[in-house]
Parts: C-alpha cells; structure tokens; sequence
C-alpha cells in the first residue's frame, strides 16, 4: 500500500464527505441545546428545548414505540415463516412470493398510503385507529425482515439438516422450530433491528395515513420544523437520534463483516421509498 | 425437497403474508387505479396528466432531479467506498460510521439537516458571510432538494459499493498491473466493470427513491415542483383524487419498471462476469 499523493487526495475526498454527513447532526444536536441559535453559544445552553419537547409530543413519542413493536411483532410472526418456507421450497411460486413482497418497496409509499385510503378510509373505526398507520408501515418492513432471514438461511446447508431431523420423525414445526428458528436467529436479529429503525422514521407512509390524535415521531418532526421555533426543531431531532442512533450502530456491529454474507443480508435489502 | 404430506404446512406459512398483501397492497392498489378512470375525464386522466405543461413539468423536472441525484451519488459513493475498501488507516472505522449513519434517517429529518446547511441560519451561510460579506441561501428549493438526497443516497450507496469491492477478485487487478496497465487503465477496465452490478443495483434504487421521496421536499418547501408534491397537493388541497391517483400510477409504475430492468441488468452482468 503506498501512501502517496492520489491517496492524501482520495482521503481529503472522504473526509470531506464525511464532514457533509456528520457536521448538520452535530450542529442540530447543539441548536437543540442553545439558548438562542441565531446568538449561538454566547446566549448560554440550555435543557429548556427538550422539556418542551417532551411536553409537546410525548404522545407521538409512545405511538412510535408502540407502532414499532407492534410492526416487529407482526413481522416477526409473518415474515420468519415465510423465510422458512421461500428457503425450503425452490418452486415457481417461491419466486413469485419473493416478486410480490418487495413490490411494495417499488412503489412510492405516497401511492401505498393513497390506495390504502381510498380502499378503507371509509371504515371509521380503522382509518382512525393507529392500527391503521401499523398496516403501511408492515408492508414497508416485512421484505427487510424476510430477506434478512432468508439471506442467512440460504447460506447453510438446511437441507441435509432438514433431511437429517425427518429422517427421526420430526414434524414440519418442530422442524421449523428447533432448525430453521436457532439457524436463523443472526437474520432475525438483522431484520428486527431494521423493521425498527425503519419504523420509527417511516414518514411518507405515515404523513398520509396519520390523524391528529395519531401522530408519529417523525410526523411531528414534520410539525415542529414547520411551526415551532428551530431550537425546538433541533431538540426533537435530537430526541428522535436518541432513538435511532443506537438502533443504527447496533445494525452496524452485527454486520460488521465476520462473515460477509451476513453483513449482505443487513446491507442488500434497500428501501425504495422511505424520504 | 417439498413433500407432498408437507404442502399444507407450507400453505400455513405463507397464508398471513399473502393475505397482507393481498389486503393491504393489491387491493387498494387496484382500488387506485380504479380511481384514476373514475373522475370525470375517465381514462383520457392520462392522456391530461401527461399532456398537462404543469404535470408534464413535474415529472419532467422530478425525473432530472433523480438522474442528477444519482449520477452524483453514485460518483462520490464509488470514489469513496473503493478509498475505503481499499485502505486501512487510524480512524477508518470512525469514517465509515459517520458516512452510513444516517442511513435510515426519513426524508423530514434529512431536510431539517439540509437546512442546518444551507438555510436562512445554515453553516454554508456562515460561512460565505465571513469569506464574501454575503449569505448564501439555497436549502428552501430544489437545490436544497438535490444536497438533500445525496445526503440521503450515500450511505446506503456506499454500504453496496464497499461490499461489492471486497469481493473484487484482486488477482486480475495484479495481472492488468503486470502487462503494464497504468493505474487509469486498471480503474477504467478492471474496477469499474467489476463494481457495475453494484452500480446498476444500487443507482436504481437511489433513482426509484430519489423519484417518490417526499419528505425532504415537504421540510424544505412545499412548492417544489415534483411528482410526489404535486400529488399531495391534488390529493390534499384540491381533493382531485382521479389525479392524484393517475399520477402515483404514473409515478410506481415508473419506479416499478426502473427497479425492474436494473435487477435484470445487474443479474446479466454478474452472470457475464462470473
């Protein structure tokens, strides 16, 4: 490796994106704890931000966890299944489960959440319901889950193992239970990690399906960058990193590459539609 | 390996997925196109959309934008996941950290940073004030809108470019290098071909992103004229829901085919490849 000019210039390059990424999150972390942004620092800092924060839009704050569990929740029991079985079956209609499931992530989430109110916004009860803003985000979220432990299933060898545990008279569940489960648990903890991370930030889907009284973190973001002052803006965006950042950087760890293709399966899934 | 005695099990297995999405994404999606001939124009709502010079604007202008967020992406992404790949030095971890953190980060968020950037009160600004006297405000348009999904296309760019260069087989670098190939010439005929199916895969998708993102635009201006901003206003404003519901077909179908065609041109490459 040498270590001459194109290199210097090739990490000047790096760093500097890397400051484009970075420098906004410090700077809206520290507006969030400044008395005055526009007097900066001078004007003293302060916790004030965040206890308004927290007044204003505590609720929003609860709904996101809870819609973020529930969105795990449904994931886990829908999607590991479906992983299981599009891992076992090589048939053309594995191919055809695996179409329609990321089809969702081809379509803009404004047209997901449109469909969806012109299909069931007539139905009071659910329109109104958080249940209804959990249905956008399981669509968006269940492809990451199944590909995640479909990824890891892929890379072992489940059929001799299959093979093996029928040979002894195990049944398909308790087959999927004590091997395709344990054997896919580095997937599932992929996957769980991003349906939460996603779930927690999805806004185009949720901007469209939320009410006043369902609001959503990033719902409120949207809010308070609109209307409120940007020291509060900055300290919801704070509040919200909170949330994220250590979801993120647990993503990160578990990809990072001790076996690459796992690192894929965190990595190759992308959304389409999630700005 | 299916047995036959095993197909019910896996009927069960697929049976909540499929009713999911046949319930939440076939239906309604049909629903919206159903909508889309239900106004009053019916069909001829296409034709309208496509000819209209405000639609035809926005789409035109939303599909610019999303090929120069890609282009650019894509150019700093491969410059700086092959540096990255390539090199081992103190801190590279900690680079490669900050640049895929905000890899999840909604659309809202990202142009609350571009803001932070570029607006009223933004560093740019700042720092243009003490270099030419003047502030230097371009987050509220779509420029801002640009800076915004770059911001929000690389890292995840990055994250495909860098797993895909770990796997570049080093050895036909090292024999370019041996019958005399200047560092240009192994870039240009041995890295790049190579890292293509990243790049096809990974530009589709920031294109596909880059074309329905809504939230970044919403932060920074809601009269930015693209697509997915032009169908909220119907949609919310003027309650024009046929339009509303023919452009989001234009706009998936669009997305859906772009998505489409990269997957089967990246699978052909790596299958020329390989």
């Amino acid at each position: 490796m040498q270590r001459n000019g194109l290199f210097i210039a090739q990490l000047l390059f790096t760093l500097l994106v890397c400051a484009f990424m970075f420098v906004p999150v410090v700077l809206s972390v520290m507006a969030g704890f400044t008395a005055n942004y526009i007097r900066g620092f001078s004007s003293g800092l302060t916790l004030r931000w965040l206890f308004e924060v927290w007044g204003l839009y505590k609720d929003a704050i609860g709904l996101s966890l809870v819609i973020a569990l529930a969105c795990l929740a449904v994931t886990l029991i829908v999607g590991v299944p479906t992983a299981y079985f599009l891992a076992k079956a090589n048939h053309w209609t594995t191919r055809l489960v695996e179409e329609l499931l990321v089809t969702p992530l081809a379509v803009p989430g404004l047209a997901i959440a449109l469909g969806l109110i012109i299909t069931y916004g007539g139905i009071r009860e659910f329109r109104s319901h958080w249940t209804f803003i959990l249905v956008g985000h399981v669509l968006y979220t269940l492809p990451f889950m199944v590909r995640s432990v479909l990824a890891v299933l892929s890379s072992i060898d489940l059929k001799t193992l299959e093979e093996g545990a029928a040979s002894l008279g195990a049944s398909y569940w308790q087959r999927f239970f004590t091997i395709g489960l344990p054997n896919a648990r580095s997937g599932i903890v992929a996957g769980a990690l991003m349906v939460l991370t996603l779930s927690v930030g999805e806004f185009n889907i949720t901007w469209m399906l939320h009410t006043p009284i369902n609001k959503t973190v990033p719902v409120g973001l949207a809010d308070s960058y609109a209307s409120m002052r940007i020291e509060i803006g900055s300290a919801y965006t704070t509040v919200f990193l909170l949330m994220i950042v250590p979801l993120l950087l647990l993503i990160q760890y578990i990809a990072e590459p001790a076996r690459p293709s796992r690192a894929e399966a965190a990595v190759v899934p992308q959304p389409a539609g999630s700005t | 390996m299916i047995r036959r005695q095993e197909i019910p099990n896996l009927a069960v297995s697929v049976l909540p997925l499929g009713i999911i999405l046949l319930a939440f994404f076939l239906l309604p999606f049909a629903r919206l196109l159903v909508a889309s001939f239900g106004g009053p124009q019916g069909p001829a709502v296409y034709g309208a959309v496509l000819m209209d010079p405000r639609y035809l604007s926005s789409l035109v202008s939303t599909v610019v934008l999303a090929l120069a967020v890609t282009l650019v992406t894509l150019l700093i992404s491969g410059l700086a996941g092959v540096f990255l790949d390539r090199n081992r030095f103190p801190g590279r971890s900690i680079v490669v950290a900050m640049l895929t953190l905000p890899l999840a980060f909604p659309g809202v968020v990202v142009g609350f940073m571009v803001i932070m950037l570029a607006g009223r009160q933004g560093v740019i600004g700042e720092i243009a004030k003490l270099v030419a006297g003047r502030n230097l405000v371009f987050a509220y348009s779509i420029t801002g809108l640009f800076i915004g999904y770059v911001y929000f296309s690389i890292p995840r760019v990055i994250l495909t470019v860098m797993a895909s260069a770990e796997k570049l087989d080093r050895s036909i670098e090292e024999a370019a290098r041996s019958l005399g190939a200047s560092s240009w010439r192994v870039v240009i005929d041995v890295i790049i071909p190579g890292l293509m199916p990243a790049f096809v895969s990974a530009g589709a998708i920031c294109f596909a992103t880059a074309m329905g993102a809504f939230g970044t635009a919403f932060t920074l201006a809601t009269d930015i004229n693209v697509l997915p901003m032009t169908i909220y206003t119907e949609f919310t404003l003027r309650a024009n829901i046929a339009t509303a519901a023919a452009l989001s077909v234009v706009l998936g179908v669009i997305t859906w085919i772009v998505l489409a065609i990269a997957r089967t041109a990246a699978g052909n490459t790596v299958a020329a490849a390989g």
